[in-house]
């Protein structure tokens, strides 16, 4: 155990230290830069031994790690928002190349107007493009997913690009204490990379990124499609295998044991907020103070968002009899990104909740006690429209 | 270490390791691009292609960008590669290729030269961007450009390196058009203000001469470019049978001017006169895409604009030459 109080990009920098990519290829954007300096100090110290490009464009970024992956080597990038954006074309080669590129992705919204601040839109509308998601709420969280993301995606079941969404500023920017292990026990966990997949070597020449015709292109959607889907086995055991090697130290900094949802008083609950990443914590003292009133009240929070964890979610939501989802993105002219997939995966169940959209939170707008009390009465009294803005 | 095995043309069972030598005078017997693939009859860059894998080797790394000679080449799960290559976009091959690059420095492989390659819709344009990255950044990487002067793989549209005059089906010639208006892009000189320790243009009716210019590419330590001249059929219109002919004229007539730029110092290969060049409008009359300056009425105007620009080129490339810049 090695505790310090640090930002939660310096925890992501701190993890990406440990598992030492062969190639960094980054570009600066707010507010992912935190990240991105961090480790080039690292680098110019000696302590860090990843060749780091510093690259044009989050274009060139995503490029140059699919580039690296292909050559055989552990590769990590970083963003935010427009950032991501510019990378979404990569985003699908990556996955359908099948290289496991590694990202920290802190969330920002997107542009116009220009906003430096956290939402989920970037990520969210990235969401189909087949990489790993996974959200986090605390400083040690990130940097415990930036640990398992490796050893998720370079796993011979999985073989995708996965990313870590961290909230800009109102996670990456705090300070948090984080047990940051020891590099011995992280070596342990995500050892040397050792790809099992084809590489880019004159011994053995391999064509990697051919035209693939109606004919093929198909089959080989359906392939990665399913390693997707498979990939919650493969995550859970990395989840699994996380918690039993790096039990909480420190009180409450990491979950007990990782799992795709975390349920927070579900056990009994009628009503049940559902959210994903920082906000999780305030609406956590939301249920504290709601519970001391007596309602019965819960949250569940994602970890785990792409694959959908459709069967976890099901089971912790089962029997709740309503349920609000906050969320930090939308689908234009449809609502709720999240809220309609929770509802997807809970309909032709038994209780049959009433699942109400709240947006929240858009470009950097503080999700509030206030608000989520308010969401509560207005879900608990049937109140407000489907998809309603919490301004 | 378990690897996925793919089939190449050369395992399949159609190539056999022997049948892929094919002579070109004084160059490696070697082919590396094997037969077989789509490309159409007569086309210059697959001769492009020929010439670079001969003069790349066996011990490299190749990336391609989108276009041609990527799609009638991988035809999934077919391949007339014979060395490791990879593609991922139409914009990224320099970024991709500097990754590669850096992955072999992690991995301290020294001896394994990357080879990034497009066509001039890739690298004049939409690649321009990482590109400049990539030299500036200094990686070790030989970039060869197949120039066929226009998007040809989606139809034969414009490019930036699309000569004045040209009609293409984005810049086509009509009542109020001569076709492109604009003059090529100097994209040589662009990447020579990037940092690329060595520069040229070559043209594959002088195969000896490419051959030669991207071995110093590709044997120079940090980032160079070759520009290698390649007919298209389809989008120049002409004969399949014709194309070295069209492309040595390209060279003669100083239209494609063949040019050193070693560590920053000009070198004029061909032609060396300005004064004795063959007249442009015998490559420009060959060509399809130039038969609006010519019929139904000859525009004296426009070709004699073309002829004073490909003569004031070659004077100034001579008069670097001569100055040591």
């Amino acid at each position: 155990m090695t505790k310090k109080v640090m930002e939660a990009s310096h925890a992501i920098a701190e993890a990406i230290k440990m598992i030492e990519p062969d190639v960094i290829a980054a570009y600066p954007i707010t507010p992912q830069t935190h990240i991105v300096e961090r480790l080039s100090d690292f680098v110019a110290d000696g302590e860090l031994k990843s060749q780091y490009i510093n690259v044009d464009s989050e274009f060139s970024a995503l490029s140059a790690c699919i580039g690296a992956s292909a050559t055989g080597c552990r590769a990590y990038s970083s963003t935010s928002s427009q950032g991501l954006a510019l990378m979404f074309e990569l985003l699908f080669i990556t996955s359908g190349m099948r290289l496991p590129v590694c990202m920290s992705e802190v969330n920002r919204a997107l542009s116009a107007p220009i906003n430096i601040w956290n939402d989920h839109q970037d990520a969210i509308s990235c969401r189909d493009s087949g990489w790993l998601q996974f959200y986090v709420e605390t400083g040690q969280e990130a940097f415990d997913l930036s640990l398992m993301q490796f050893k998720i995606s370079e796993d011979k079941d999985v073989l995708l690009p996965s990313m870590v969404c961290m909230d800009g500023f109102t996670l990456s920017h705090v300070y948090e204490p984080v047990d940051i292990t020891t590099k011995k026990l992280v070596e342990d966990f995500v050892p040397r990379y050792k790809p099992v997949h084809a590489v880019l070597d004159p011994e053995q020449p391999l064509t990697q990124g051919p035209i693939g015709f109606p004919s093929e292109y198909m089959e080989i959607r359906y392939a990665q499609c399913a390693a997707l889907n498979n990939s919650i086995k493969t995550i859970e055991k990395v989840f699994k295998g996380f918690s039993d090697k790096f039990p909480v130290q420190i009180k409450n900094s990491r979950p007990e044991r990782y799992y795709h949802v975390e349920e927070y008083q579900l056990h009994d609950a009628e009503i049940a907020f559902v959210a994903m990443g920082s906000m999780c914590g305030t609406i956590k003292d939301v249920v504290d103070r709601l519970r001391n009133r007596g309602e019965k009240v819960g949250l569940l929070k994602l970890i785990t968002y792409r694959p959908f964890p459709k069967d976890a979610i099901k089971k912790s939501l089962k029997g709740i009899k309503k349920i609000a989802v906050l969320e930090k993105a939308i689908s234009p002219g449809v609502g709720g990104v999240l809220c309609d997939e929770i509802a997807g995966v809970l309909y032709k169940t038994d209780t049959q909740p009433d699942i109400r959209s709240f947006i929240v939170g858009f470009g950097g707008r503080d999700v509030k006690l206030d608000h989520i009390e308010k969401i509560y009465e207005m879900t608990k009294n049937d109140k407000g429209s489907k998809e309603e803005w919490m301004f | 270490m378990d690897v996925l095995e793919p089939r190449t043309a050369s395992q399949s069972g159609s190539f056999k390791s022997r049948d892929l030598k094919m002579a070109i005078m004084g160059l490696p017997e070697e082919e590396y691009f094997a037969p077989g693939h789509r490309a159409c009859a007569g086309c210059g860059a697959a001769i492009a292609m020929r010439l670079l894998t001969k003069a790349a080797g066996k011990n490299v790394i190749l990336v391609e960008s989108t276009g041609c000679i990527e799609v009638v080449s991988t035809p999934y799960p077919e391949t007339a590669w014979r060395l490791p290559w990879i593609h991922g976009a139409f914009e990224n091959a320099a970024s991709i290729a500097s990754g590669v690059e850096s992955a072999l420095k992690a991995k301290g492989r020294k001896d394994i030269k990357v080879i990034g390659f497009g066509g001039d819709g890739g690298t004049y344009d939409i690649g321009i961007l990482g590109l400049s990255g990539a030299f500036e950044r200094g990686h070790n990487i030989a970039f060869v450009c197949y120039d066929n002067e226009a998007y040809m793989n989606t139809g034969i549209q414009r490019s930036g390196a699309t000569p004045f005059g040209a009609s293409t089906t984005t810049s086509p010639s009509g009542k109020a058009s001569i076709g492109k208006v604009q003059w090529k892009k100097d994209l040589v000189h662009m990447l020579v203000a990037n940092g690329a320790k060595y520069a040229a243009t070559a043209s594959i009716a002088f195969p000896q001469d490419a051959f030669k210019k991207i071995q110093t590419a590709i044997k120079t330590e940090g980032p160079s470019f070759v520009n290698l001249y390649s007919p298209c059929v389809p989008g120049w219109k002409y004969e399949p049978s014709k194309t070295v002919e069209v492309a040595k004229l390209g060279v003669l007539t100083g239209a494609m001017p063949l040019f050193e730029v070693i560590e920053g110092k000009h070198k004029v290969t061909m032609p060396r006169d300005p004064e004795k060049l063959k007249p442009v409008e015998e490559y420009l009359n060959m060509q399809g895409r130039f038969r609006h300056l010519f019929k139904p009425k000859r525009d004296d105007k426009a070709l004699e604009e073309i002829q004073k620009g490909v003569k004031d080129r070659l004077r100034l490339l001579l008069e670097y030459e001569s100055k040591g810049l």
